[in-house]
């Protein structure tokens, strides 16, 4: 015989403004295999938790119902309670009155009719539920950071402090990403690559980091603790254990200074092997094999050039080279894959998104992008810091920066705001003008967003001391005009604080592209089965209260990949990250809800519904053998370890021999009964 | 509207000696501008102007005569940056550079007539100030209706001893009076 006790929360005024609770607790005494039903001001308190202990101690109660607030609030402060007070910590229900029936109902009568109702349903189903244990699975105590810029190496960093083997995957040749290539950073202005690149270094060394460069994330199996994932070396053509990174073949490549460097974003130019910049780690070079003379020509069965070949001491240069594949067993992965600029020409690869023609990117030389930007005023920039026009290498003395370009810009398919780009552009109008004096710098913003720590002074000193002129207001489209023998580029805009349209004749234009998700981020989500929104960001669990972690346990997200970001901020999240993945490691067993799937193997008829249906990959198709090792049949099996417990098999499953324990097809169903009754 | 402003925000800068930059157009002189709700273009639009070098459009406004000098915004701005005197500026350069609003003639020359006025004696004599400004406002306008009225106040105001049938009367330092005049450098 059941003995249920019922306890309903007031919480406050939050449930008994709009519900009889007195009511409530009279009508729910009545329910057969109730025992006790009682009331009280704030059950998640110290007395209402002790009021519901002694309750089971003194009646022997076989489960409880708490109505109260959303179990996502205080299901696991109840569990507690239960589980203090001796009995199973799964044999507790909350009925939710709060957010499901007090907020949400206005009328005092439906709203206690309702709450009785969630009640009945709720002691339907704890008569029904069983004693779970959680389930223990092992830990592998080794993380993979994917991504190495400031997040990829930060969270790196930290966990291999914390004394666990640390993997990293970066696909470009060096380590480093978005930030190696900045100029100044705001708000204090010092040298981005002589704060980043110790880090880089240190990355490079640390005896708890094994460092992958040149290579991708091909295949992630296996769960939380245990994943198993297949990273494909890209073949360099290089072996960077021989190789001592004494430059002679980069410098004697035929091509060198021939083929535009992408780390420069195509400003600057390299050889077909080549270091993408001096301060690489490792400093080992790459061979680019579709511009290189002879794998192009080993392609036609001939051997042509080969000259760095010849120039290398070590006879590091292997042309055969080939992408090998390297399977890791690791316990928790950290993704920083970072970020890209929104492309703005006119063609996009995303259909949802489109480009600006009117603003003349990619067919006017000398209108930039901001990353570009920050290259022709670095230090260690193809133009040696000195901001040169791209069309004809001369300096501008007047610049146009336009912000918002793509960000908050719905027409284009961007209703988001990139964050960073009001400091940014603060930042590159004072450097600029430290650099060319009798400059000047206009720029066009909708708001100036700069918070933060000294942020918004950061902005008022380009205004103020270094006489940046800010118009408030888009720019409408751009058109080259010659001026005097001079080409220009006419931007027209408006000033609406003046009120009137604003034409500025530039010599050189900066956009501030919207922050995107770099490319392949979506197809490594889904490797890890991490959701993403509609624009490619990773999701977070939670937005508040679990920012780093996500919904696949184990795999934990830091820098711009989750979205748009500046330095210090992700630098934290992935301190964050960093710290929740260590946490997870030093556990010697792992701890998991046991609300999963379960297969009646003896009903299943192995037809694969589920396992295709399953969004986890948690399901496969096994052999039942007999002692023998006959198979006697196929099944599914669920991987205790993958399932979320999100119940999409059960709901497919055409036989009925997938249950969700906890949320068993008699549990539901008695709900349901009991709310027609 | 080109943009070649450097000078001109320059000029302003320097007879208000203020930074026109300093200002972030949050609007709070407009809202406690006594002349705010009337002004075609109010203290921000004027700051606004001035700091894009839109000084014809400023030094032309009406609002710049409508000021009372009250000193309200220069004393509420958040940034500290001198709003009234701003306002100053762009009457002297409209003054200057023959930018005034015509529909401001009438203000506009009884600014002068006080300052020639007090250039001349050191303080104001009102019947000398007064002749002088309308006898000049007359020659701008012909406006015969206007004269004659004025011109019948006087009798009533002289029994009155609200003026006085007396020239001149000046301060005894003179030189003085020359002095801030010249450094002044106004031109009238």
């Amino acid at each position: 015989m059941a003995k249920i006790g019922v306890f309903t929360c007031w919480c406050g005024e939050n449930i008994a403004r709009n519900v009889d609770v007195e009511k409530v607790s009279e009508a729910i005494k009545n329910l057969p295999g109730v025992a006790c039903s009682m009331n009280y001001k704030y059950m998640c308190s110290e007395p209402g938790q002790s009021l519901i202990a002694s309750q089971i101690k003194e009646l022997g109660l076989t489960g409880v119902v708490v109505a109260s607030c959303s179990p996502h609030m205080h299901l696991k402060t109840f569990r507690k309670t239960c589980e203090t007070a001796g009995i199973n910590p799964y044999l507790i229900e909350m009925a939710n009155i709060r957010e499901q029936c007090s907020w949400v109902h206005p009328d005092k009568e439906i709203a206690t009719a309702k709450a009785i109702e969630l009640i009945h349903m709720a002691v339907e189903k704890v008569r029904r539920n069983h004693a779970l244990a959680p389930i223990k699975v092992p830990v592998t105590k080794r993380a993979l950071v994917i991504g190495a810029g400031v997040a990829g190496i930060q969270a790196a960093l930290d966990i291999a402090a914390g004394g666990v083997e640390v993997i990293v995957v970066e696909k470009e040749p060096s380590v480093g990403g978005k930030m190696a290539g900045l100029s100044e950073t705001f708000p204090t202005l010092d040298c981005s690559q002589c704060i980043l690149t110790p880090r880089m270094v240190e990355v490079g060394q640390h005896p708890n980091i094994k460092l992958m460069t040149y290579s991708e994330v091909e295949k992630v199996d296996g769960f939380v603790g245990n994943f198993k994932v297949t990273i494909r070396k890209k073949a360099r053509y290089v072996d960077i254990n021989k190789c001592t990174g004494c430059g002679s073949c980069w410098n004697a490549c035929p091509l060198k200074g021939k083929i535009p460097n992408a780390f420069d974003y195509n400003l600057g130019n390299r050889g077909a092997i080549y270091i993408p910049f001096p301060q690489a780690v490792p400093a080992r070079p790459t061979i680019d094999a579709e511009n290189c003379m002879r794998i192009k020509s080993m392609a036609k069965g001939k051997e042509l050039c080969g000259i760095c070949s010849k120039k290398c001491q070590t006879e590091a240069i292997n042309f055969h080279d080939k992408d090998e594949f390297v399977e890791v067993e690791v316990g928790a992965i950290v993704a920083a894959t970072g970020y890209q600029l929104y492309s703005i020409k006119k063609e996009q690869e995303n259909p949802n998104i489109k480009g600006y023609g009117e603003y003349g990117y990619g067919k006017y030389k000398d209108v930039v992008d901001s990353l570009q930007f920050e290259r022709l005023i670095s230090a260690s920039g193809p133009t040696g810091g000195e901001p040169q026009r791209p069309s004809d290498h001369e300096v501008p003395k007047t610049v146009v920066f336009i912000q918002c370009v793509g960000s908050r810009d719905n027409a284009k398919g961007i209703s988001y705001c990139s964050k960073i780009c009001c400091m940014y552009t603060a930042k590159h109008t004072m450097l600029f003008k430290h650099k060319v004096h009798d400059g000047q710098a206009h720029v066009f913003y909708m708001d100036i967003r700069s918070g933060g720590k000294m942020y918004d002074e950061f902005v008022r000193r380009a205004i103020e001391q270094d006489g940046a002129q800010y118009h408030r207001g888009r720019v409408s489209k751009i058109e080259e005009i010659v001026v005097d023998g001079k080409k220009k580029l006419r931007c027209y805009g408006a000033d609406t604080l003046a009120g009137q349209p604003c034409v500025v004749d530039a010599d050189m234009v900066v956009l501030a592209g919207a922050i995107m998700p770099s490319s392949g981020v979506t197809s490594l989500a889904q490797k890890l089965s991490v959701g993403y929104n509609e624009y490619g960001f990773l999701s977070e669990s939670h937005p508040k209260l679990r920012p780093v972690e996500t919904n696949a346990a184990g795999v934990f997200v830091c820098g711009a990949c989750q979205g748009p970001k500046d330095i210090p901020e992700t630098v934290a999240q992935a301190s964050a990250a960093a710290g929740k993945a260590l946490i997870m490691l030093s556990q010697p067993m792992l701890t998991r809800e046991p609300e999963i799937a379960k297969v009646d193997e003896n009903l299943c008829a192995a037809c694969g519904a589920c396992v295709k249906a399953c969004p986890y990959q948690a399901i496969s198709k096994e052999q039942v053998l007999d002692r023998r090792g006959n198979l006697i049949k196929m099944t599914s099996r669920v991987n205790q370890g993958l399932c979320m417990g999100c119940g999409t098999c059960v709901a497919v499953c055409p036989s009925k021999s997938i249950d969700l324990i906890g949320f068993t097809d008699d549990q539901v169903y008695a709900q349901i009964e009991a709310l027609c009754e | 509207m080109t943009l070649a402003k450097q000078d001109k925000s320059a000029r302003v800068e320097a007879l208000a000696n203020t930074r026109l930059s300093d200002c972030y157009q949050c609007g709070k002189c407009t809202a406690g501008c006594p002349r705010g709700d009337v002004m075609d273009m109010p203290p921000t639009r004027v700051m606004r102007a001035a700091q894009i070098g839109a000084i014809d459009q400023a030094a032309g406004s009406l609002a710049v005569w409508q000021c009372l000098s009250c000193l309200t915004c220069t004393a509420r701005c958040p940034k500290s940056v001198e709003v009234a005197g701003v306002m100053d500026a762009m009457r002297q350069i409209g003054v200057e550079d023959n930018l005034t609003n015509p529909a401001a003639v009438k203000v506009v020359e009884f600014q002068k007539a006080f300052l020639r006025n007090v250039r001349r004696n050191g303080r104001t004599n009102e019947t000398e100030m007064a002749t002088d400004f309308e006898a000049r406002y007359f020659f701008r306008r012909f406006d015969v209706v206007n004269a004659l009225k004025t011109g019948m106040l006087a009798p009533k105001m002289l029994a009155r001893k609200k003026l006085e049938f007396k020239l001149g009367s000046p301060v005894k330092d003179k030189a003085l009076v020359k002095r801030i005049f010249d450094k002044c450098d106004v031109k009238l």
